[in-house]
């Protein structure tokens, strides 16, 4: 009978992520306990409370290096560094959840998702002032699986991670309050392929387990050192485990899910959806290729190199057909995804070490500041039905409210990656590891591909700047407090992280520690 | 008998599941198809817990049980919802978002 004794944990180390679960566990009572009237305001309250206590959690523990829990969960400046991003542009994105004035029934989430779109019941309640408030604990949930996510040292807690926050985030997608048809769909589809994906995940867990007869990273990579690593098992499960991740993180080719269901879901939740999910994607992306397969480089460089290419040309050159501004986005997000492998690439050698990371860790950081200021924009543009995401709606924008297409075309210049915005510091960082380790047909490729990207961002400046107004075009909404603090927020991140970056670059830089 | 056969039965279930999920157009049949290739790894994870001797697998595949039972709880929502809205479950219906 073996010695069963429970391991030590950490739970100063996990508190970043205890805390937003704790959070969301308590929302859940609340839904159970708290009358309606009391519930909006409670739950809002709640998600806030525990997505900031994290960051301040973060703040708190920083500087820690160590494997806790069984050596299932790193606690290391990576782990810490993505996890205070992920809290901080997920109250954000709560931020824009609790938004009231904007929509005239009060919120951009659905009455009761559970009725029928067209009802009677369902139409009866489409302009009352209360909505599903299960959405702040859900979030939550999220929030606190892709803290979790990125911060795992075994692909088994990488996989429930994966579960604990796609689930909720299946559900908040088709919640939406205006065209719940495209909302519901965006759900299913997103539902399907995500569990498809986790399914790949998976198999290659399994496979990786018969290979190394354990599932933590560290004990992989000392037995694809001590045992090669051109094992058929070995190779068909690394490459199972990078496409389940890469779908995650919405890059092309595995990106088909990205323009529906950013285009479907409620914006806050596409919000929450292109800025978080994507970092804590990133952070498993980068603890699994280096600590896990480390050693085993040269097996996963070249397919990560192609699929950097491919991300980028394809997100620059379909965002251009694009006359949806969310789809426009998506396919953005899909292009910065590319861009994110080449910092990934650049992570190689060892005498630039640490310079890869600590480029990707802040590229993560100004990408989600300016993608959640982008989404929130696109809430303010509203016509009858909702929002008026149609690109020609937005002709005309600066004549009607010249505040708002100032800001749009600060985040827009921003993921475009121009001088003077975040978006250029996080580019060059990159593209500077990159080129330090050799890649530079890739810079080569990324740079055309911004080209191209600038293209379709800059049109949409032209579009609200020169052209002339439509007739019927849309009002811009006067947001709430909630909107206007998130719009402060990333606004001034997005000039800050590029006008004076050398602060948080440094931030970076002494975060780039990999345990494990 | 030799586990790796077992090893083989798992991954032919696999991919079954994979083209299932691919070709059919019922969403609660892809669904299903998914779920397949859920159990397809519980048994690759069981036979090489028996080769490795070691009950690390066995209890992963306790772990993927829950979770795909979690998986089953939001699916199945999410597949009725559209279903009352649309009086079809067929996944080439929903065709709004596209281009």
């Amino acid at each position: 009978m073996p010695d069963l004794s429970a391991p030590s944990i950490s739970y100063v180390g996990l508190a970043p992520v205890l805390i937003v679960l704790a959070a969301a566990c308590l929302g859940v009572l609340i839904e159970a306990f708290a009358p309606r009237h009391l519930r909006w305001n409670v739950q809002v309250a709640l998600a806030l409370l525990g997505t900031v206590g994290a960051l301040v959690a973060v703040v708190l523990v920083a500087g820690r290096n160590e494997l806790t829990a069984a050596r299932a969960v790193a606690v290391d400046g990576t782990a810490l560094f993505l996890e205070g991003t992920i809290a901080a542009l997920g109250a954000l994105s709560i931020l824009m959840f609790a938004e009231r004035a904007l929509d005239p029934a009060k919120s951009a989430f659905v009455a009761s998702a559970a009725l029928p779109v067209g009802s009677s019941a369902d139409r009866k309640l489409a302009a009352a002032p209360y909505s599903q408030t299960e959405v702040f604990p859900l979030a939550s949930f999220a929030i606190g699986g892709m803290m979790l996510f990125a911060a795992s040292n075994n692909l088994l807690v990488m996989f429930v991670a994966l579960e604990v926050l796609s689930l909720p985030l299946y559900l908040i997608c088709g919640m939406a309050r205006r065209r719940r048809l495209l909302s519901q769909e965006s759900a299913v589809k997103y539902f399907l392929l995500g569990s498809f994906a986790s399914a790949f995940f998976l198999y290659g867990l399994a496979l990786i387990y018969g290979f190394s007869g354990s599932v933590d990273l560290g004990e992989i990579r000392e037995s694809a050192a001590r045992s090669g690593s051109s094992d058929a098992l070995f190779v068909t499960g690394l490459a199972l485990l990078i496409v389940g991740l890469l779908f995650k993180a919405g890059i092309a080719p595995f990106h088909a899910w990205t323009p529906d269901v950013y285009q479907g879901a409620p914006t806050p939740v596409t919000a929450l959806m292109a800025a978080c999910t994507k970092v804590a994607a990133f952070g498993a992306i980068l603890r699994l290729l280096y600590v896990g397969f480390g050693t085993s480089e040269w097996t996963w460089r070249p397919l990560i190199y192609s699929i950097a290419i491919v991300s980028m040309v394809v997100g620059a050159i379909l965002g251009i057909t694009q006359t949806d501004v969310k789809r426009m986005l998506a396919y953005s997000s899909i292009a910065h995804a590319g861009f994110l492998l080449v910092g990934v690439i650049a992570l190689g050698d060892a005498a630039t070490a640490g310079r890869g990371l600590s480029s990707t860790l802040f590229y993560l950081l100004t990408y989600g500041l300016t993608t959640v200021g982008g989404f929130a924009v696109v809430t303010l543009v509203r016509d009858g039905d909702g929002e008026a995401t149609h690109l020609s709606k937005w002709a005309g924008l600066a004549s009607r409210s010249p505040l708002t297409a100032a800001v749009m075309t600060l985040f827009l210049l921003g993921l475009a990656g121009l001088p003077l915005t975040s978006g250029f510091t996080g580019k060059f960082a990159v593209f500077r590891a990159a080129i330090d380790d050799g890649a530079w047909p890739l810079v080569v490729i990324a740079l055309l591909a911004s080209a191209i990207a600038a293209f379709f961002y800059l049109r949409l400046v032209v579009l609200m700047y020169f052209s002339p107004p439509a007739e019927d075009g849309p009002t811009v909404g006067v947001p709430g407090l909630p909107t206007t603090i998130v719009l402060a927020v990333t606004a001034a991140a997005t000039l800050i992280l590029g006008l004076a970056p050398n602060a948080v670059l440094d931030l970076a830089e002494q975060a780039a520690v990999l345990v494990g | 008998m030799t586990p790796t056969y077992y090893l083989v039965l798992a991954a032919i279930l696999f991919t079954i599941g994979a083209v299932g999920v691919l070709v059919r157009r019922n969403a609660i049949v892809v669904f299903m198809c998914i779920e397949l290739m859920l159990n397809s790894v519980n048994l690759t994870l069981v036979t090489f817990a028996r080769i490795n001797g070691t009950v690390d697998g066995q209890i992963m595949a306790f772990f993927v049980m829950v979770v795909a039972a979690a998986e089953v709880v939001v699916g199945l929502a999410i597949i009725m919802s559209i279903y009352r809205t649309r009086r079809s479950a067929s996944v080439d219906d929903a065709n709004l978002l596209k281009y």
